[in-house]
């Protein structure tokens, strides 16, 4: 059976508005890189970067909106092109939220700074959830590319390993504030910027479930993971 | 192409249809069809030209034997009736599943008599019982309100969907279980289309609905179940809005996404 439709014009459209999706996704990946880096290496002029491409970002999310609208409206997509559509409108929100996380990190990098004792508190401690959240945003960026349902099953078992590093700093977090009260303060923007790591991981997840929901055809959100995986298989 | 029979689940059917073959001449246009069309439901036929859906309307209220060369084999049960071996009289049998067509066929008589001629033929209502009668069939088909002040006026004096909507509420007035539609909107304008479509969704509460369309997003919008139809095969039945969202068969989705070819 072919896999194009009767209206090249057709084709041509899904073919941008998911090449968009992709286009915004890098841009995002990019974010989430820069900030890191802010972060391990308290970087103001990257910092600064991070907020800024922010502007583009939310310029291809409105635009992607826009293309995903008139198709619908002119086209009616049914099965799996509506559901491709539904889903890239998702992942763009997804998409969005992240590059609002990154600017966050960014953000707190800043503060971090401004308080004048970054060296002394245990951002390092970050390190492996933030290569981990990154790592799994470009992942389910590749799976959405191919439609590839087993990539997806992975990233979200992965997705518990950053809630659990998440949780394991957070209680290193309190021991350190505990014992130097004059940190709390710093340690609270760490605190909401290891949040940000945290849900930067949990809009990958989104990312793969949507995969899924296009391939298969079937709402895996708020299932357990046997159910997902009886539908993956 | 498979014999297990189609059915929609949780629905009592109205019609039965088992091993269904349909030839024109030598050509095999139905193939083993097994199908369970369910009661006060709209199904709709989809599928491209030529794939059997307007044939296998047909069968069903004994249109086809108008032309000699033209058999069906196997079995069609309505209300426990095998209606291709009936000695049950057409004419009641198209009273019982009446037809509406593509092209709006009015009689060049008057609004009311379009109306009275059909019910004539079955009961004989003096005249007030077949003033209410008329009436009660233009309000089903939504049509009363535009005609009450014009009933002496010939059909043919009506626009293309008000002259469908006459065409479906003569069907209705001789009081029918089924009503067969094919492409009842292919001819018909946006508006004229959307008025009928309102009216298929409030004639299933009474009657049981087959509609045959080449539009597919009428299919959708209206019907509760979608046949798809291929060469002569069904080759899916399911809850409309599972062959929309995610049918089982690659052939399906092929179809409706416009990927066929």
């Amino acid at each position: 059976m072919s896999d194009k439709h009767l209206s090249t014009q057709f084709d041509s459209e899904l073919s941008s508005v998911s090449s968009r999706v992709m286009e915004l996704g890098g841009l995002v990946e990019s974010q989430i890189r820069q900030a890191v880096y802010a972060l391990s290496e308290f970087n103001v002029e990257v910092a600064r970067q991070v907020m800024a491409t922010e502007v583009n970002v939310n310029k291809l999310e409105v635009e992607i909106d826009r293309e995903i609208s008139s198709i619908i409206g002119r086209r009616q997509p049914t099965a799996r092109d509506l559901r491709l559509l539904i889903a890239i409108s998702k992942a763009t929100a997804d998409l969005e939220r992240v590059g609002d996380e990154a600017a966050k990190i960014a953000r707190m990098v800043l503060s971090i700074i401004s308080s004048g004792t970054p060296r002394s508190l245990p951002s390092h401690e970050l390190r492996v959830a933030s290569d981990l959240a990154s790592g799994l945003l470009r992942k389910a960026l590749d799976a959405f590319a191919r439609l590839d349902t087993n990539a997806a099953l992975l990233i979200l078992k992965e997705d518990d390993l950053i809630d659990r590093e998440f949780d394991g700093f957070v209680r290193k977090l309190i021991t350190y504030m505990m014992e130097d009260p004059r940190m709390i303060s710093p340690s609270l923007d760490l605190l909401f910027l290891a949040k940000a790591i945290e849900r930067i991981g949990d809009h990958a997840k989104n990312i793969a479930e949507l995969i899924i929901y296009i391939v298969k055809g079937a709402d895996v959100r708020h299932a357990p993971m046997e159910q997902v995986e009886s539908v993956v298989k | 192409m498979n014999t297990t029979t189609m059915v929609a689940k949780d629905e009592r059917s109205k019609i039965s249809v088992k091993n269904l073959d349909f030839f024109y001449g030598k050509f095999h246009a139905l193939k083993d069809i097994n199908l369970e069309i369910p009661e006060k439901k709209v199904t709709a036929f989809i599928g491209p030209s030529g794939c059997g859906k307007s044939t296998l309307l047909r069968v069903f209220n004994r249109m086809f034997e108008l032309y000699p060369e033209q058999k069906a084999r196997g079995e069609v049960i309505l209300d426990g009736d095998n209606l291709l071996t009936s000695k049950q009289d057409v004419a009641l049998l198209r009273a019982k599943v009446g037809m509406v067509f593509q092209k709006p066929t009015p009689f060049p008589m008057s609004i009311f008599d379009n109306i009275a001629f059909g019910v004539k033929l079955f009961e004989s209502l003096n005249s007030t019982d077949m003033e209410e009668r008329v009436e009660w069939a233009l309000r089903k088909a939504a049509l009363w309100n535009e005609v009450k002040d014009k009933l002496k006026q010939n059909g043919a004096s009506l626009s293309g969907g008000q002259q469908q909507r006459l065409c479906i509420a003569r069907g209705v007035a001789i009081k029918p279980e089924v009503i067969l539609l094919d492409e009842p909107c292919s001819a018909l304008d946006p508006i004229s289309t959307a008025k009928i479509e309102e009216l298929i969704i409030e004639l299933k509460q009474d009657y049981t609905v087959v509609i045959v369309t080449h539009n597919m997003q009428q299919a959708a919008r209206c019907s509760d179940y979608t046949a798809y139809m291929y060469l002569g095969d069904l080759m899916e039945f399911g809850a409309t809005e599972q062959i929309f969202f995610k049918p089982s068969r690659q052939e399906t989705e092929d179809y409706i996404t416009g990927r066929f070819g």
